[in-house]
């Protein structure tokens, strides 16, 4: 039990990744969804769209996060990938070759469930090799991949243990291990990492990254973490209600969140129309490298034809009035700033103070300090009521389309 | 040297994987192919039961209920308002209401402290305390109407009470039959159910009397509609025990049809009151449908935690007088209605007319007085147990089919309705009378027709009434089992590679086997003991052990009541044995009975 804190996943089963092996299959596409519109029906009859158009790619050797509030439809766009919820319309195509109708268990997708779905009346080594007996491996070979996969996931030995003698993250990593046994072309993860404590679910995202990575394979990750998403994907696809907002690499993803929605989800708290924002801000923006202020108050005349990643909008040079959204570590704290706010709260949160002020003229940000500054007496923690001075860190605020 | 031995395996396992994979995509273009053979295969699987159930349940009900309703070729209903007319049917009619009611209001008020205490507490002997509660609901009809009226006549141990032959008398034996029902449905679910929300309000400053009544009984409701429905129809239905304590003076109206068919001859009453039974049993079914839909919607929202359950606590400085009620209440019951009958039923059984000793038993290998058996009471045991293989194996195939078809949640809506009329559809034998299905039997399964009694092919047609009857408690038991499969280890199962039918083997046989271990005992209890039915169309040369205690105690002589207690402590001793032997592959997860 107490072997939540296992040895982090050994990189040695990776020698595997060689091209003959690699469950990406050389040069294919990888996958495709296009258009897919997923109709949900509930127990009392009712309706809803899940999955509404959406259209994503994932290319062979890739993490695609899909990131998105809960209820969003990302669980249901998983499920219809790997052939568990009809589609309404649209096409999901692996290198070209067209899914529909293809049964689940014909697919070579692997799915891992938040709950891990291990099966009771099996052991943890039956579990990891359920999916190579249905592959037809033999026992020899059965049982060096079960060995290998569990030495993968920090569980050697572990053949034996019955399944109800697991802790919650021993479990998981079983369920990992379970998936990734027949070599998946396609792994799909449902949230694997929600049901477990915070501490644990930091520790084993970057474990999972490390054995996707050291696998090669391919795969999507849904979770409703950001955290979660930014430390396991190659690329991150923001879902809400039913619809894709955006697909980018995380560091794009944060900096150029594509819409008010995106970077709303993405945490950013406080959104000034570019118009409206109070000098001191608007000067520090003008003095961005993009400009993006600037451009965006006179439109440009360039013409740029809108990016053909999904008719996303280039988030760099928003076509409308644009925002200036800013959050956590937006505004420093600074005498000679040019903002000034009022602190509404304040408290330690590991190493670092956050402070929420209501800044002038652009509402509630919060401002993160290192803790430290704050162990002598003489600087205490801001209260309530008290004024302070602020300065932009202009790398820290993203400009989106209003 | 290592490295590449280990390299060279997973070279082959990869081959195989590529292989598969070749193989996977070759199969895709058979899309439709696939949808049309697996609808063949789940149409075979729903339709062998319900053929059998057609043949075998539908048409020997529907020609005996005809036969009432058709005069020369025409319809006839004016057998109702004759047998409406009469007062004898508004008697037979209230008095079965009346049994019900009461007995199934106070098994629900002995059941839940019984479920409490078994299910809710742990104490040294809980085990043997649930096994010997068990053991009255398995016991054939007839024999729990012997018991009973051993322990009731004049010189038995509660002769004093004036109960023999009494409503009274019905009412307990109706309860100690269906006590079982109610302690195991109710703690089976309370064993699963959260203790935290009764904490809560503990914590919030309810006294326990009050936080049970407000929180854990509203919660247990499903649960005890659920059990009251199932004891309410097994009284309704009752036959043996009425039969045997009742006499003409009290019945049910089971056992009016069983007069009505065979002493008076009048078929057109007995179809009557088959009718009127079948729309109680209907209604009665879609209240418990409804008490079960609500309970495994709860079950099924329940933390699947295991529940620990404390420490009795009847002393002591923490001591709970929950726990004292429940305990006087059980023992109470353990003690005087279930022990007391079958107490006595065991005494009574070494008491001979020279005093004491197992000269009943050696009689058992003897036909009795004169005119009394035509085989050995050994013989009739042999027979019974033949039967009930037979029977078993009938209802264990046939119920475990339909608790497969019932348990899919298929996606289309049609399909679901399906599926849901099914499981209505298979609960109906357990209402019907046996008495309509024996006799039914025989009118419609031989021709002639006619009360020319041909009884030609009943070594065949008895396995197949009883199996009739058990089908629908095999199904009970193996449904929910099959139900609390999670349907994401379905797919989690189908993701790694495993077809419709692998599935099946690895995932739901392993977990429904264990369940099925007790299916089969139930089955085969319910074969042993089966009465109703089995005195239809047991020959004369090869009764079963029921209808030969029956026999025995419609005969005068002492010698003959002696073997009859010894008869039915054969009986209660095979049935314990199998039921004791199933209850030991029974899986945690609980069936409804």
């Amino acid at each position: 039990m107490s072997d939540d804190a296992g040895q982090p996943f050994r990189v040695r089963f990776l020698g595997s990744g060689t091209p003959e092996t690699s469950p990406g299959g050389g040069g294919g596409s990888g996958l495709a969804v296009r258009d897919v519109v997923v109709h949900y029906r509930d127990d009392d009859g009712t309706v809803a769209t899940a999955v509404d158009g959406l259209s994503l790619d994932v290319t062979p050797g890739e993490v695609v996060a899909l990131l998105g509030p809960s209820g969003s439809g990302k669980s249901t766009l998983l499920r219809a990938v790997a052939g568990l919820e009809p589609l309404s319309a649209g096409s999901i195509t692996w290198d070209g070759a067209d899914l529909v109708g293809v049964p689940v268990h014909r697919r070579g997708f692997g799915l891992m469930f938040q709950d891990g779905q291990l099966f009771p009346h099996r052991d943890v080594g039956g579990n990891v090799a359920f999916g190579l007996e249905m592959g037809g491996i033999d026992r020899a070979g059965r049982r060096t991949a079960v060995r290998e996969l569990l030495e993968l996931v920090g569980l050697e030995g572990f053949e034996r243990r019955e399944v109800s003698t697991l802790s919650g993250g021993e479990r998981q990593r079983v369920a990992l291990a379970r998936s990734l046994a027949p070599r998946p072309r396609l792994l799909l993860l449902d949230e694997p990492l929600s049901a477990l404590d915070r501490a644990l679910r930091e520790r084993l995202a970057g474990e999972v990254r490390a054995a996707l990575v050291a696998t090669g394979t391919t795969a999507i990750f849904v979770t409703h973490d950001h955290d979660e998403a930014f430390a396991v994907a190659d690329r991150i696809a923001v879902m809400d209600r039913a619809r894709l907002l955006q697909v980018a690499e995380p560091v794009e993803l944060w900096h150029r969140p594509a819409s008010r929605r995106v970077a709303e989800f993405l945490g950013y708290e406080a959104f000034v129309p570019v118009d409206d924002a109070p000098p001191g801000l608007v000067d520090v923006m003008a003095g961005r490298s993009g400009e993006a202020a600037r451009s965006s108050r006179r439109p440009s005349a360039s013409g740029a034809p809108p990016s053909p990643a999904h008719d996303l909008p280039d988030p760099a040079r928003p076509p409308g009035p644009a925002v200036l959204a800013l959050g956590p570590g937006s505004l420093l704290r600074d005498d000679a700033g040019t903002l000034a706010g009022t602190v509404v709260s304040s408290g330690f949160r590991r190493g670092v103070v956050e402070t929420v002020v209501d800044v002038d003229g652009v509402g509630e940000v919060t401002v993160v300090e290192p803790s430290g500054a704050f162990l002598s007496v003489a600087s205490a923690l801001p209260g309530p009521g008290d004024r302070l001075r602020l300065r932009p860190d202009p790398a820290a605020i993203a400009v989106v389309p209003a | 040297m290592q490295s590449a031995a280990v390299g060279g395996k997973r070279g082959a396992r990869s081959a195989a994987l590529r292989a598969r994979r070749r193989t996977l995509r070759r199969g895709w273009g058979r899309g439709r192919g696939r949808w049309v053979g697996r609808g063949v295969v789940w149409g075979l699987a729903a339709g062998v039961p319900l053929v059998f159930l057609g043949v075998f349940f539908a048409y020997p009900v529907v020609s005996l209920v005809a036969r009432g309703f058709v005069t020369d070729g025409g319809l006839d209903l004016s057998a109702f308002a004759e047998v409406f007319g009469r007062d004898r049917t508004w008697r037979v009619i209230g008095l079965t209401l009346a049994q019900a009611t009461v007995g199934t209001a106070i098994a629900v008020v002995l059941g839940v402290p019984g479920a409490y205490l078994l299910y809710r507490t742990s104490f040294r002997g809980r085990g043997l305390v649930r096994a010997f509660v068990v053991v009255p609901f398995v016991l054939p009809t007839v024999v729990v109407g012997v018991a009973f009226r051993s322990v009731l006549a004049p010189h038995g141990p509660l002769g004093f009470l004036g109960w023999d032959g009494t409503f009274a008398a019905i009412v307990a034996a109706l309860v100690f039959f269906n006590y079982a029902v109610v302690v195991r449905t109710v703690g089976g679910f309370w064993a699963h159910l959260d203790p935290r929300a009764e904490q809560a309000a503990r914590a919030l400053g309810a006294p326990p009397l009050r936080a049970f009544l407000a929180v854990t009984l509203p919660a247990l409701t499903p649960a005890i509609a659920s059990a009251a429905a199932i004891v309410f129809l097994f009284c309704a239905t009752a036959f043996g025990v009425v039969l045997v304590l009742g006499g003409l003076r009290y019945g049910t109206v089971e056992t009016e049809i069983w007069v009505q068919t065979t002493q008076m001859l009048d078929l057109r009453s007995a179809a009557v009151l088959s009718v009127v039974q079948l729309v109680v049993v209907a209604g009665v079914l879609a209240a418990a449908g409804r008490a079960r839909t609500r309970r495994e919607r709860a079950l099924a929202l329940g933390a699947p935690e295991r529940v620990t359950a404390p420490r009795l606590a009847l002393g002591g400085p923490d001591r709970r007088v929950g726990d004292r009620s429940a305990a006087a209440v059980t023992g109470v019951v353990v003690v005087g209605l279930l022990g007391m009958p079958l107490g006595t039923v065991l005494v009574r059984s070494l008491r001979t007319g020279s005093g004491w000793g197992f000269g009943n038993y050696a009689n058992l290998a003897t036909t009795g007085g004169p005119n009394t058996l035509n085989v050995t009471v050994w013989a009739a045991a042999l027979t019974s147990l033949r039967t009930a293989v037979d029977a078993t194996v009938i209802a264990v195939v046939i119920g475990g089919l339909v608790a497969l078809v019932v348990s899919r949640r298929p996606r289309a809506r049609n399909a679901r309705r399906a599926v849901s009329l099914l499981d209505a559809v298979f609960m109906l034998p357990l209402g019907v009378s046996a008495v309509t299905v024996g006799f039914g039997f025989l009118i419609s399964m031989h021709r002639p027709l006619g009360l020319d009694l041909d009884l030609r092919g009943s070594t065949v047609l008895i396995p197949i009434a009883q199996a009739v009857v058990a089908t629908p408690l095999v199904v009970r038991t193996v449904l929910p089992v099959l139900r609390a499969i999670d349907s994401r280890l379905h797919e989690a199962a189908a993701v790694l590679g495993a077809g419709p039918a692998r599935v099946l083997a690895h995932v739901d046989w392993p977990v429904a086997a264990r369940s099925l271990g007790l299916a089969v005992g139930l089955a085969f209890a319910v074969s042993l003991g089966e009465f109703g039915a089995t005195s239809f169309l047991a020959r004369p040369d090869r009764p079963t052990l029921p209808v030969v205690i029956f026999r025995l105690i419609g005969r005068p002589g002492a010698d003959n009541l002696g073997m009859a207690f010894a008869a039915c402590v054969l009986l209660g001793a095979m049935t314990a044995a199998v039921m004791a032997l199933a209850e030991r592959l029974r899986s945690g997860a609980a069936g409804e009975f």
